[in-house]
């Protein structure tokens, strides 16, 4: 009896968080779509007459100015296609990268096999804020740069994971039987191992999106990113970190844009991987 | 055993031998040292640079310059700074304790909070206290960790001026980092915390323990925390990387004398020596705890070696 309640229970806490997720995600996907209809003034108008004013004061700013009179709201808004176009791109190039690379290591073995998991268990040892100072150190910043350098960081996950199902799945009889009749290797591994394991690949792209906008914010914060001068979460911050003693909101609200995106992103992905395996194999 | 102690030393010894190479090698693309060097000091002809290229052996062949780098090593020695020519080792030997003693400080606080949330989060199971945890898990994750160290400097130090905001100055300045990046680790802990506990708590000794009538403080925590303790720490031993890439950010928040920003004042002065020698010690160091992780592991749990 209890445990029957507790599972309803249980249930209707997975779809409130499936709801929250999409709704946080949604929202912000479509605000920063819809921003040039919602901002028609631009982001960068510059109003020194209206610098730094304070939130919920002035409706034309409802989340104040900034110190050069920049509307805050309409900024955040924008920074927001670098983080969701930085997120996405990055995801998938290392999807497509990190599954070919996976499934043709898991499936010949060999050689091949030993290098990549070589270079997985280095790229491990390294902190990718490490491998990002010094990536950006030789290639230099900029948003191209940012996401090949998170392809490159990220990459490997895939490789792993989608390595460790081919090698169970490329002994099962539906693969053997699928050798035995002479079906090509590119259609055994891109037509009948492939959909058997992009489950678990879809809930690591869900979690890297979030992941990879955190990064890039970082990163960006740090001066390492994306051009300060394009509006982005991670540089806002940089900027309003210097008027954190008398402009709160500059440095306040970026932030809680990263947050309440990244949390989007986290819920639907947590929801996501309770649906496609309820055993929770795959929780880390 | 030994074969297990060999294979995942020699493993090891490759990762590290293929992130130095890596470093030395990419490094040589920055630009001419040299020329920073010689940066400032006037008039500069081609024969003075070519006396400095001698003085730092960056006219040997790419594997001779390697393999000094290597022994140099070896006797802690990483050459000098671009700037000012002091000795690396002594840059590293004062930022490194900095970093260590965040890191520690940082464990401490995640360890603190997550245990209990995590066994309340167990013992709750699908209940709301449980679900309340899940949801507080998922909100730490998603905290860009930078922000949440602004966000703390706003608070304590701006509105309520009870923390220095920045700088390692005892204990008070400790308080800030260490949460930051406690919060922060707290997020993953908790759930570990929670699977871990899960398993435990469903083992026949527990149902003794409180057949025995004992209280439930002490099942919890003394007879099923101590059963769950070695899958624990070696989750928090392999999160060490993830720390330390934290704390490379987080000290830059909070001018935290240590290896980040030993690390971001290299990068933005093109001194590469410092860098070189950074992402050399702190990649040591994470292959190291990895191994003593798994070593560990293995002599507890002798399923592990023949995998």
């Amino acid at each position: 009896m209890t445990s029957k309640a507790s599972s309803t229970r249980f249930a209707r806490f997975r779809n409130l968080e499936f709801i929250l997720g999409a709704l946080l995600t949604g929202g912000i996907c479509l605000a920063v779509l819809f921003s040039g209809v919602l901002f028609p003034g631009g982001v960068d108008k510059i109003d020194l007459m209206a610098r730094l004013t304070p939130p919920f004061v002035n409706w034309a700013h409802p989340l104040g100015t900034d110190p050069l009179g920049r509307d805050v709201l309409a900024r955040v808004v924008a920074g927001g296609k670098i983080s969701l176009l930085v997120g996405l791109t990055s995801v998938a190039g290392a999807v497509v990268l990190g599954v070919v690379m996976g499934l043709v290591s898991g499936y010949y073995r060999g050689f091949w096999d030993m290098l990549v998991m070589r270079f997985a268990d280095v790229q491990l040892a390294l902190p990718f804020i490490l491998l990002a100072i010094t990536f950006i150190a030789i290639v230099g910043g900029g948003l191209t740069n940012t996401i090949i350098l998170l392809i490159v960081s990220q990459w490997v996950q895939y490789a792993r994971l989608v390595r460790g199902s081919v090698l169970s799945l490329r002994e099962r009889e539906f693969i053997q039987s699928a050798r035995a009749i002479g079906v090509r290797d590119y259609k055994i591994l891109f037509q009948h191992l492939l959909p058997n394991l992009i489950g678990p690949v879809i809930v690591l792209m869900t979690l890297n999106v979030a992941n990879n906008i955190l990064l890039e914010s970082s990163l960006t914060f740090l001066g390492l990113g994306v051009d300060p001068l394009i509006p982005s979460w991670g540089g806002m911050l940089a900027d309003g970190r210097t008027y954190l003693q008398n402009a709160w909101w500059v440095s306040v609200f970026p932030g809680l844009a990263i947050l309440l995106t990244v949390l989007g992103l986290n819920l639907l992905g947590d929801w996501l991987r309770d649906s496609l395996d309820p055993t929770g194999r795959t929780s880390r | 055993m030994a074969g297990f102690l060999i294979k995942r030393f020699l493993q090891a010894v490759f990762v590290v031998f293929v992130v130095t190479l890596t470093v030395s090698y990419a490094i040589r693309f920055t630009g001419d040292p040299a020329l920073m060097l010689a940066q400032g000091a006037g008039s500069v002809t081609e024969a003075d640079l070519v006396r400095i290229r001698e003085g730092l052996g960056l006219n040997q062949p790419f594997l001779a310059q390697y393999y000094d780098f290597i022994t140099g090593m070896f006797r802690l020695d990483f050459g000098r700074s671009f700037m000012g020519g002091t000795p690396v080792s002594q840059l590293i030997a004062s930022a490194l304790p900095a970093t260590m003693l965040l890191a520690f400080a940082s464990l401490i606080v995640s360890i603190a909070i997550s245990i209990p949330l995590g066994i309340r989060a167990a013992v709750a199971r699908g209940k709301w206290a449980d679900q309340t945890i899940r949801i507080l898990s998922l909100v730490g994750l998603s905290f860009p960790n930078f922000w949440l160290a602004i966000m703390l400097v706003l608070l304590f130090s701006i509105v309520l001026k009870w923390l220095p905001p920045s700088g390692m100055d005892g204990f008070a300045s400790f308080i800030m980092p260490a949460l930051t990046m406690g919060i922060i680790l707290t997020a993953t802990n908790v759930r570990l915390v929670r699977t871990a506990m899960l398993e435990t708590l469903q083992s026949q000794y527990i149902m003794v323990a409180r057949a025995k009538g004992l209280s439930e403080s002490k099942v919890l925590y003394k007879h099923a925390l101590r059963n769950c303790a070695i899958p624990l720490i070696t989750y928090f031993g392999l999160q060490f990387g993830g720390l330390l890439g934290g704390i490379v950010v987080v000290e830059l928040v909070f001018n935290w004398p240590g290896m980040g920003t030993l690390a971001f004042d290299a990068v933005a002065s093109r001194d590469y020596p410092v860098l070189q020698a950074v992402i050399t010690v702190l990649s040591l160091m994470i292959v190291g705890v990895n191994l003593l992780v798994d070593i560990a592991y293995g002599l507890v749990d002798p399923r592990i070696r023949t995998e």
